[in-house]
């Protein structure tokens, strides 16, 4: 797989970049946009927003690992997020989060090895009025059980 | 439209969609502000009495003041819809039940302070509500309330441009600073103030940072006059919250009440109690970073800022976490402390390894292994933290674990190994009630 933009993508690339005062502000839209296409942030990838924001990789390294959301390693096609802060915490998040590691056999930002899921353990995602809560891939489920879990994670393909 | 307390989510159906909020009044306030002066819309909000909703309760017409006048320089609006002090969640039902009363919002902060450019900051891990809201601003600009064609729709030669921008997932974001930097294109590292935002802010220019609900509170007090706003809720602190109630209650949830209602009204009548009818052991009133209060103190507790401050605590983002009978305070006390680790940016030193030690010396507590002078340590440790850091991310880490040890000082003395020495140096503070406890762990 090539690890460069489109045209099209560069032209909203710099479509994006014009919409800031400067267009260094662009690089989070734009590693959103990398991370969509090639669903984790590699050296490669990294290299490729570098030449396209115009910035010493670097840069891009440094705003990469300051985010837990940009993956720097592959993860699965179902990431499976599980709250344990307080109110989930309150509410059994700790034993869903126990539960998804027994199921899954694998621990905090893990993958299985058929890349089907991986697991991180989150901090309060927003949600904390339906705790516990967890969240797979951008879909958050809340009042979430071990059932539910359970259903979830079996119709997952 | 605005009837108290629903004044900022009304209980009107699909206000969501620009038609039925236009038909409901929606976008009148921005055209009777349009008829002020913009210094006359300031001096309304700051009449108001609105407050900050991001946690450090600044009177929000005041901070627009602070702008300078004129157009030489570029000016700013960030909208600060970070929302990720754990117990917080009440932007999402914003973005979510009514965008446009917070665009209007922005179009109004906007005139008063002469910007023309509005960033809505939202945290990465709402991808469904950064689209709500995204779809909200596209409806505005297609209908030529937003953007150049402003001018024609309301007349007068104010225009704004309001871009949403989407973060990645780190708590420290919500700092006002450090979402500069992090909208900027940088690493999100908060910087030191002064300067204030409002004389060297995003790209070095004047900037304003309110939250979400703050300036979606500013439509309905255009609407309803100022005077007729400041007169609901608590003297000193008005109007409604969104309070988020979480945690041991029946009903948790979002709800609006007007500033000044009784905790305990909140948790026992708003929320249908604690479930399985269990005492109450401990709250927190506004977020992580709040002190907390005990079970027994909530007797006439009233939820404004004004009061909360009189008794050792703040307001906050009025995220209420309820904790029954059987909570495990360290084990809560020790979560929280996990957490502001995790999310210290790491530039200051009292932050990025004091945070490390507070987890570190309670996980001794967690094992029942720690010793009674690990309480004062701790407690020390928490206090070289605050006041000592570039933000208030320090300040935030320390308040609940110092907070936890005065309000549940037993709690931990029940985690100290008995064998250890007993010789406690209890010089930090005086607010010790426990020595009964500490009676029954040496026996
Ligand atoms: C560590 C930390 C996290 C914060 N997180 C948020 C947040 O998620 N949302 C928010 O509106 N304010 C947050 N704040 C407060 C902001 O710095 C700022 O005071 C606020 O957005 C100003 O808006 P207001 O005056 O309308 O309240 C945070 C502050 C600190 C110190
Ligand atoms: S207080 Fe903590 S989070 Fe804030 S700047 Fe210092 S190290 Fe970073
Ligand atoms: S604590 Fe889990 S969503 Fe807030």
């Amino acid at each position: 797989m090539s690890t460069t933009f489109s045209t099209d993508e560069l032209q909203s690339i710099e479509a994006l970049k014009a919409k800031y005062p400067d267009p260094k502000a662009a690089i989070m839209p734009v590693m959103w946009m990398a991370q969509k296409k090639w669903g984790w942030l590699s050296e490669d990838v990294m290299q490729e927003v570098a030449r396209a924001m115009e910035l010493p990789y670097v840069h891009v390294l440094g705003v990469a690992s300051f985010y837990t959301m940009y993956f720097k390693k592959p993860m699965g096609r179902h990431h499976v997020q599980v709250c344990t802060n307080i109110s989930c915490m309150l509410r059994g998040g700790e034993a869903l989060y126990a539960h998804a590691k027994d199921r899954l056999g694998i621990g905090h930002n893990q993958k299985t090895d058929d890349s089907r899921f991986s697991l991180e353990e989150v901090e309060c995602m927003g949600a904390c009025g339906g705790a516990p809560m967890i969240a797979i891939n951008e879909t958050f489920h809340e009042n979430a059980s071990k059932e539910q879990m359970d259903a979830l994670l079996d119709a997952c393909t | 439209m605005y009837e108290a307390p629903h004044i900022v989510l009304p209980k009107i159906n699909g206000i969501h969609n620009v038609d039925v909020y236009i038909a409901n009044g929606g976008y009148s306030a921005y055209r009777k502000a349009l008829a002020m002066s913009p210094d006359q819309v300031t001096d309304e909000v700051k009449k108001s009495g609105l407050r900050g909703r991001g946690g450090a309760c600044f009177p929000t017409g005041l901070k627009w003041s602070f702008m300078p006048k004129g157009n030489e320089k570029p000016k700013y609006l960030a909208i600060n819809g970070d929302e990720s002090e754990p117990g917080s969640f009440k932007d999402r039902q914003i973005f979510e039940e009514n965008p446009h009363q917070l665009i209007e919002g922005i179009l109004i902060a906007g005139y008063a302070m002469g910007i023309k450019t509005a960033f809505i900051y939202i945290r990465g891990e709402y991808h469904k509500w950064v689209d709500c809201m995204q779809t909200a601003l596209d409806e505005a600009y297609a209908k030529g309330f937003v953007g150049e064609r402003m001018k024609q729709t309301f007349g007068g030669d104010y225009s704004m441009e309001i871009l949403v921008h989407k973060g990645a997932g780190a708590y420290i974001c919500g700092e006002e600073t450090s979402l500069m930097s992090s909208l900027e294109g940088d690493r999100a590292y908060p910087r030191y103030k002064p300067p204030f935002p409002a004389n060297k802010g995003l790209w070095g220019m004047p900037t304003t940072i309110n939250n979400v609900e703050t300036l979606a509170t500013v439509p309905p007090i255009l609407a309803m006059g100022a005077s007729a706003y400041a007169s609901i809720g608590a003297a000193g602190h008005s109007g409604t919250i969104l309070y988020g109630v979480s945690g041991h209650v029946n009903k948790p949830g979002v709800y609006e009440l007007v500033t000044g209602t009784l905790l305990s009204e909140i948790i026992y009548d708003v929320c249908g109690g604690v479930p399985g009818g269990k005492a109450v052991k401990a709250v927190i009133p506004g977020g992580s970073s709040m002190p907390p209060l005990r079970g027994d103190e909530l007797d006439g507790v009233r939820m404004d800022e004004e009061y909360l401050k009189k008794i050792g605590t703040h307001i906050g983002t009025a995220g209420i976490m309820v904790m029954d009978e059987d909570t495990d305070i360290v084990a809560v006390t020790l979560r929280i402390a996990r957490f502001y680790h995790h999310e210290s940016c790491g530039q200051c030193t009292p932050c990025r390894e004091g945070c490390g030690w507070m987890e570190k010396v309670l996980h001794r507590f967690a094992h029942s292994n720690a010793t009674f002078s690990d309480i004062d340590l701790l407690y020390n440790v928490a206090s070289n933290i605050e006041g000592n850091t570039i933000c208030a991310l320090g300040d935030a880490a320390a308040w609940p674990v110092k907070g936890f040890i005065e309000k549940f000082r037993g709690e931990f003395e029940a985690r100290c190994r008995p064998d250890r020495s007993l010789i406690s140096l209890n010089v930090v503070h005086g607010r010790r009630n426990t020595a009964e406890t500490l009676v029954t762990t040496l026996t």
